[in-house]
């Protein structure tokens, strides 16, 4: 029930957005985050944007997957993910 | 790397790399040994989110995990955890005479103690309809005045919030023909619950991803510091939940719980301090009935003095009556991480999706459901 699916805010009109998801575009309501703008890319669930997603956080992350699963295990104990921050 | 695009980087295929899941599970197979050997031959998480429950059995990396590390589906589908009673409630709402039931789809086919759901009430009359977002139901009670427009509010932190947003909206429209159930239940009291019980043996969490959005890690801190169980907030593809395993095994390795972030990109320490202060305005904590465990005090939310108006269960003068489970099944026991969907007699036999008996199979999203619908 909690699924939340990310989309890109192409249009806002007071408390309420338009967002595209993949080419598929809906009304969405920003009360939840009155500080989102155009352009923003959000996580929606039911209607509402619940967060603001951060490109690069998401650009990082993979990188750091990249970065950690990118190379054979050797059984040495190697680069914990826990340096991605708390 | 090459650089994606900020659309791509939300988008599913670099969150599946095959080869970099193929190292992630090596090195968790290479992890679970190590930590099994510290935690009694097995180690045993818990995921508290049937998004998370779907997004593993969806991958068919349960069967690639070690046989030493066990994935167990916690309290976490909103339909699961929803007593007996609180369905039977549901069931009389939409027996209102003239009343619209709006509801989210996974709702339909949950059983009340009389063997109706709101299918069934549907086919005997009743009107019900399944909304996208409660938004569509407050646009309902603009358009049919002389309705009564109620929707069936369930869910956890995602959610509340959410329902409680079209409340408010539907609060300053003036709208007197909108209603809505108030039976959320919260995640941190559930997880407390779980880890105080003599016989608990959970040596994770895998703590869900949206709910966090809302209410950030702190939390979630005493589980780490009271209780010594590892945590760790994680995302919905297949990497992240790998990853997020991973992070809870090394926590496990080193001896030094604690509560991380792996979905960084949506997750704040903070949460979503607007959502969360419209959740307070909008709803108080309360006492919640839970399936198979009963009702515990400060474990849920119910309306706030200022929004009680809104309450479908006080307009309508709904009673709550206890009302035992379906005989025979063992959602109680496999919410609580104490049997997996095989060890239930009924499982795939006289409960299947199409003829569910326990909410953990009527749901989609369920443990039950998940486990028949893509095997273990």
């Amino acid at each position: 029930m909690c699924l939340a699916v990310p989309g890109k805010i192409t249009a806002v009109t007071d408390n309420n957005a338009e967002v595209d998801f993949s080419g598929v575009k809906r009304a969405v309501s920003l009360d939840l985050v009155p500080d989102a703008k155009k352009n923003d890319y959000v996580l929606v669930h039911a209607g509402f944007a619940i967060q603001v997603l951060e490109p690069l956080e998401a650009q990082e992350t993979l990188k750091l997957f990249k970065e950690i699963y990118g190379k054979a295990h050797g059984g040495a104990v190697s680069g914990p993910l826990s340096h991605i921050k708390p | 790397m090459k650089t994606a695009t900020p659309a791509e980087r939300f988008s599913s295929p670099l969150w599946r790399d095959r080869a970099l899941a193929a190292s992630a599970l090596s090195e968790i197979e290479r992890l679970a040994d190590v930590a099994a050997a510290k935690t009694g031959g097995q180690v045993n998480f818990m995921e508290v989110c049937g998004t998370h429950t779907m997004a593993i059995a969806a991958s068919g990396m349960r069967r690639l995990f070690p046989k030493t590390l066990r994935m167990l589906s916690g309290p976490g589908c909103p339909v699961c955890v929803t007593s007996q009673g609180d369905i039977d409630r549901v069931l009389a709402l939409a027996a209102v005479p003239g009343a619209i039931i709006t509801t989210f789809g996974d709702m339909l086919k949950v059983k009340g103690s009389k063997g109706l759901d709101l299918n069934s009430m549907r086919e005997r009359g009743a009107d019900v309809r399944v909304v996208y977002s409660p938004l569509d139901a407050v646009a309902l009670a603009a358009a049919e005045p002389a309705r009564q427009v109620i929707f069936i509010g369930v869910g956890f932190e995602t959610t509340a919030p959410v329902i409680g947003g079209a409340v408010a909206r539907a609060k300053k429209a003036g709208l007197k023909n909108f209603s809505s159930t108030a039976f959320f239940k919260l995640v941190p009291p559930a997880l407390e619950l779980l880890l105080s019980d003599p016989e608990n043996r959970i040596h994770g969490f895998m703590l869900p991803g949206h709910v966090s959005a809302i209410i950030g890690l702190e939390p979630y801190r005493f589980v780490a510091e009271k209780y010594r169980v590892p945590c760790v907030v994680t995302g919905f593809e297949p990497l992240d939940i790998l990853a997020g395993i991973d992070m809870l095994l090394k926590q496990v390795v080193a001896g030094k719980p604690s509560v991380e972030d792996e979905y960084f990109r949506a997750v704040r320490a903070g949460g979503n301090p607007a959502a969360r202060k419209l959740m307070e305005e909008v709803f108080s904590v309360c006492a919640a009935s839970w399936r198979a465990i009963g009702t515990v005090d400060a474990t849920g939310l119910e309306f706030s003095k200022a929004y009680a108006a809104f309450d479908a269960v006080k307009r309508f003068r709904i009673p709550y009556s206890d009302a035992p489970e379906p005989k025979g099944c063992l959602c109680g026991k496999i919410l609580l991480g104490k049997a997996l969907p095989p060890d239930c007699p009924l499982f795939g036999k006289t409960c299947t999706p199409s003829s569910a008996v326990g909410p953990c199979m009527v749901s989609s999203e369920g443990a039950c459901a998940a486990w028949f619908k893509y095997g273990d």
